[in-house]
Order: structure tokens, then C-alpha cells, then sequence
């Protein structure tokens, strides 16, 4: 398969700005900003089918549509780089690797959507990251491709980065508009949304670094060809982070639609040791997780994994072999939602520490069969009932591990321990 | 970082902090980065830190201590010169972060949290931090990825930052 978004591996110092130009760099943006009208971008984009990589999906050209036109405010377009989804860890080779491809597209759509700013919102610890972008902005700019008049278009583009600082909530749309506007990142309730109240009160685009990089690409080379790679409906490359045990964890650029087996047991090499498949998290650590019988039938793209109760996320594959407590998984995952629920609201915040404490118990050997009911029932009543779904990111997780992997929770209260724990370890530690 | 260093931008941090300005259409936009900038002039945002943001933002102390303590990289209490924060989100906990914890306590004789009684080390644990594909890792002062650690490679770069200071 011919590497699209990663073209970085084939293509060395792709980062360096004339080494982009001498590969078909900027072409896509000359086309947009001389050839094309916005409303054929957005067309375009529309027709390639391309989707949200951010991990809900959303097809990116209707998104793009709900924009007002000729809107009397200034438009915004808000690339999501916060990449905090535990599992993640695409975004981070692009920013380093292959920084003008994000600025090509973001160029383009700011062309389509009728915006003159836009802003690179990045995680707090992207330090190095920002570095990259921050260097290529800077050549970008000196040589025209941003700033006023981009490439002697009459079209001013200019384009910031913005560093959070350690919150995994402002990965969420509305909560990131707020941190970028200098306050706590709580999530807002919508309506409005940002397509017409967004950051600063305009209305604001909001796209994924994954799902932007698509668009130079799908531009050069339209939408009928993007189509024609992996399924019609959700098309394109995916950025896939394959992690845990297997032999050779990494980013691997994949067809949309690929089964998890084969990712598992060709391109990553194999399970570590040796040893037994004993489930996937996929998607990232919002989504159910899968027992072995599932992982190996799972395809990966957006349709066929809600078709088996999860999701394909931001394009996660933890694997996990048989000698992984799936109760330590669940606890960390738990302790992960509790420190980052922003505290807005109380399923969330007390449902999440809750779900903490009996996790905590759990693990112990400390926990009661009848807290296995209390934990699918804190779930229930955390689903639906906060402004954003961080609550539902914990509680998908949970009802996924009691339902599949019951018999474990039941030995860690029988046994009094974990069982996955040798007795020395478990000396140790107290 | 010195202790008694006024609580002030250099020159070269104001002309920073202003040319921020021009990213945004409103001055709090700005006070994230800014607050950053005044991480890394004072090493740490202690109350007097906040003050000074507060007034040359012309915002009000109560944001910016509301923001300042919504987001933890944001230093509330000194911290060592070597600040190691340690993944144990779920790739890295598969890949033995629990070991990386572990052998940094025994070596520095300091739990997750602390910091050495020379200042030298501060340990803490942290969430997942893009490096799935490469765990388990640390990210040292708030910067640089180290990846694919082993516990002997952990020991190995303590063992190269104390001796930096030598």
C-alpha cells in the first residue's frame, strides 16, 4: 500500500520546507486558493467521504458546510493536537515528521470555510512537537504560504499554536475553545455549536490533525481516488497505534478496514513472548473492551466496530496477552477518568471516584461481589447525564470488563488477592 | 532557580509575552502561554508568580489562580532541577511502568511526589502521554521523551543527570 499520511518514512527531511515543495508541497493549497471556489473544496472533501479521525467520525465536509457564509464574524479553525486519548500517539510523529502537510491542510480549509485565523491547539507536553511546527510555520511564512497575502493570493491565513498544559478534558471540542480563550477547560453545553458560537464567540471549525492531513492529499488527487481506498463509506488511510504485547508496536499507516488479527499477528509481529491473546482495547480507553473471541474477528474501521459494541476511536490497538489482569486494567483505566473529570458535573465527578474507590478495593482482593451490580449500576446513572461524555467514557469501559471478564473480579474477591500477582510480589508490596 | 529572584519578566520575557498578544483577539487568550512563560522565568507559579501574571494581564487573581490549578503541568510548589514524570496509563503499565516507578524510588530513596533533600530529583507519575508505541518512557522536565526504558537504562539516565551537575 502506498504510504499517504506517513509519507515521511519513505521521504527523508520531509519536515524541511523545500524538501515538501520538491514533493508535490503546496500544490494541493495552489489549487484551492487559484483553481477552486470554497464551495468546491468543501464538495470535494464531502465526496471523498472523508471522516473525523478525532474519534467521533463526523464526515469533515458537512462539517465544514455548517459554517455560515459570508458570516458578518470572524471565522476560526481549531486543529485539535491535543492527542490525550490513553493509547494515541499519532499526531506526535506528525508534528515532528511532517509538519507542512498539517499547515498545507489546514490552508485549505481555512480557504474552504472562509477563515483567516487558525490556531494549533497542542498538549501541554508537546514540547518538541511544537517546536516542529512552530520551525516549519516559521520558513512557511518567510517564503509566503502563510501570513498575509498567501502565495500572492490576495487571501491572508494566519496560523498560531497553542499549548495547553495538561488536561485531558481539552481534547474535547468545546472544553479546548475554552482553554484556548484562556480559562479552565470545561466542556460546554451545546447548542450553540461551534459551527456557530465557537471560539470567541464566532463561528469556528474544529478538526482533527489526522483528518486535516487527509485533505491536501484528497484535493491533489480527488475525491473518486480517496474513495477507492478501503471501505466507500469510511475511506482513506488510518493512522493506527498499535501498543501492549505485541512484537512490534508502533504507528502503522493501514487501509480502513483491516482485521485486528492481522495487525496483531503480521504487522505488529505477533504476540510478545509468545504467549496468548487475551483482548484489545480499541479505539482508545473510552471504548468497550474485546475478549480474545472478539479481537479476532474485529475489523477496524468506524461501521464495523459499533457494529460489535465499540469503536474504532482515534485508531487504538492495545493488545493485551494472558497473563495481563484485566481488574488492574480496569482500575487504571478508572483512575485515569477520575483525575481527569473537569468536576462540572456530579455523575461524572462523584460516579468517576466512585468507580475509582471500588476499582482500588477491587484489585486488593478487598471488593464484594454485590459491587460488581453497584458498578454497572454507578455506569447506568453516569450515561447521558453530563454536558460532555467523559462520563460515559468511563462507563462504557466499565460495564464492557464486569460483563466480559466477570470470572476474573470474581477470583481477585474470592482469593482475597490478585491473582495475577505472585504471593512474593504481593509481600513486597505491603 | 535562585529563591530570591524578584518576581518580574526579563526583558526579553515582555517582549515575548507582547508579541502573544497579536496571536489573539482578547488579552486572556493569552494567559496560557503566559502563564508558561512565567514557569519558566520563576521555575515555578508560586502566589507572587500568579499576582504578577494577574496584574500585567489586568485579569483577576482569582482566574488566574482557577486556571493555574485546573492544569497540572503547572507547577504549584517548587519542583527538583530534574523533574521526572512518569507514564503508568495503560500501554506503559503493559510494558512494565510499575518496574520504571520502582527502581527510580529505590535509587533515590524518594516516593512518587517528592523530590530529593538536594533538590536534584522530584519523581511523579503521569497519564498517557503519546509514546504508547514506544513504552515504557518519562518525560523529563516537562521535555524530552525518553522511550522504550528498561529498568538498567532508567538507572543509567539518572545516573547521567546527577552527574551533570557535578
Amino acid at each position: 500500500m502506498e504510504r499517504i499520511l506517513t509519507r515521511w518514512l519513505d521521504i527523508p527531511d520531509l519536515k524541511k520546507l523545500d524538501v515538501y515543495l520538491a514533493n508535490n508541497g503546496y500544490a494541493a493549497a495552489r489549487k484551492a486558493f487559484f483553481d477552486m471556489k470554497p464551495e468546491d473544496i468543501i464538495n470535494e472533501v464531502k465526496n471523498s467521504n472523508l471522516r473525523g479521525r478525532g474519534g467521533a467520525a463526523f464526515p469533515t465536509g458537512t462539517k465544514w458546510s455548517f459554517i455560515p457564509k459570508d458570516s458578518k464574524k470572524p471565522v476560526y479553525v481549531c486543529v485539535n493536537g491535543d492527542e490525550s486519548e490513553p493509547g494515541t500517539f499519532a499526531n506526535r510523529y506528525q508534528f515532528e515528521n511532517d509538519p507542512h502537510g498539517i499547515i498545507e491542510g489546514i490552508l485549505i480549509t481555512c480557504r474552504a470555510v472562509g477563515s483567516h485565523t487558525a490556531y494549533i491547539y497542542m498538549r501541554g507536553e508537546f514540547t518538541v512537537q511544537k517546536r516542529s511546527i512552530d520551525a516549519a510555520l516559521a520558513e512557511a511564512r518567510a517564503r509566503g504560504y502563510v501570513g498575509k497575502n498567501v502565495m500572492g493570493s490576495g487571501y491572508d491565513v494566519e496560523i498560531w499554536t497553542h499549548r495547553g498544559a495538561g488536561a485531558y478534558i481539552c481534547g474535547e471540542e468545546s472544553a479546548l475553545l475554552e482553554s484556548l480563550e484562556g480559562k479552565r477547560g470545561y466542556p460546554r453545553n451545546r447548542p450553540p455549536f461551534p459551527a456557530i458560537q465557537g471560539a470567541f464567540g464566532c463561528p469556528t471549525v474544529v478538526n482533527n490533525i489526522e483528518t486535516l492531513s487527509n485533505v491536501p492529499h484528497i484535493i491533489n488527487r480527488g475525491a473518486d481516488w480517496y474513495k477507492a481506498i478501503g471501505p466507500e463509506k469510511s475511506p482513506g488511510t488510518k493512522l493506527v497505534c498499535l501498543s501492549g504485547h505485541v512484537n512490534k508496536p508502533g504507528l502503522y499507516e493501514l487501509p480502513m478496514g483491516m482485521p485486528i488479527k492481522d495487525m496483531i499477528y503480521d504487522i505488529g509481529g505477533g504476540m510478545l513472548d509468545g504467549k496468548t491473546l487475551k483482548g484489545v482495547i480499541p479505539g482508545g480507553s473510552s471504548f468497550p473492551v474485546l475478549n480474545k473471541e472478539e479481537s479476532e474477528r474485529a475489523i477496524f474501521d468506524f461501521d464495523s466496530m459499533r457494529a460489535i459494541g465499540s469503536a474504532m476511536g482515534s485508531g487504538v490497538v492495545i493488545v493485551m496477552h494472558e497473563d495481563t489482569c484485566m481488574v488492574d486494567m480496569l482500575r487504571a483505566t478508572a483512575h485515569f477518568y477520575h483525575h481527569e473529570s473537569c468536576g462540572q458535573c456530579t455523575p461524572c465527578r462523584e460516579g468517576c471516584g466512585w468507580i475509582e474507590k471500588i476499582m482500588n478495593e477491587m484489585e486488593a482482593g478487598q471488593g464484594r461481589i454485590e459491587q460488581l451490580d453497584l458498578l454497572n449500576n454507578i455506569s447506568d446513572n453516569m450515561v447521558g447525564n453530563t454536558i460532555c461524555v467523559l462520563a460515559d467514557s468511563i462507563a462504557m469501559p466499565v460495564k464492557s470488563y464486569v460483563t466480559k471478564f466477570r470470572g476474573e473480579f470474581e477470583a481477585h474477591i474470592k482469593l482475597g488477592r490478585c491473582p495475577f500477582k505472585s504471593a512474593e510480589a504481593k509481600a513486597q508490596a505491603a | 532557580m535562585p529563591e530570591s529572584r524578584e518576581v518580574k519578566f526579563s526583558d526579553a520575557a515582555l517582549e515575548e509575552y507582547r508579541s502573544l498578544l497579536t496571536h489573539y483577539p482578547t488579552r486572556q487568550a493569552a494567559l496560557l502561554p503566559t502563564l508558561w512563560i512565567a514557569q519558566r522565568e520563576f521555575g515555578w507559579l508560586s502566589e507572587e508568580a500568579q499576582a504578577y501574571v494577574s496584574a500585567l494581564m489586568e485579569l483577576p487573581p482569582a482566574h488566574v489562580r482557577a486556571v493555574v490549578s485546573f492544569y497540572t503541568m503547572f507547577h504549584r510548589k517548587p519542583v527538583g532541577r530534574y523533574l521526572l514524570d512518569v507514564c503508568t496509563n495503560l500501554s506503559c503499565r503493559l510494558r512494565g511502568a510499575d518496574q520504571i516507578v520502582e527502581c527510580i524510588r529505590n535509587r533515590l530513596k524518594i516516593g512518587v511526589g517528592e523530590t530529593t533533600s538536594d533538590g536534584k530529583f522530584t519523581l511523579d507519575v503521569v497519564e498517557c502521554l503519546a509514546s504508547c508505541g514506544t513504552a515504557p518512557m518519562l518525560q523529563l522536565n516537562q521535555d524530552a521523551f525518553y522511550e522504550n526504558l528498561t529498568p538498567d537504562s532508567t538507572l543509567k539516565l539518572i545516573d547521567e543527570l546527577a552527574a551533570r551537575d557535578r
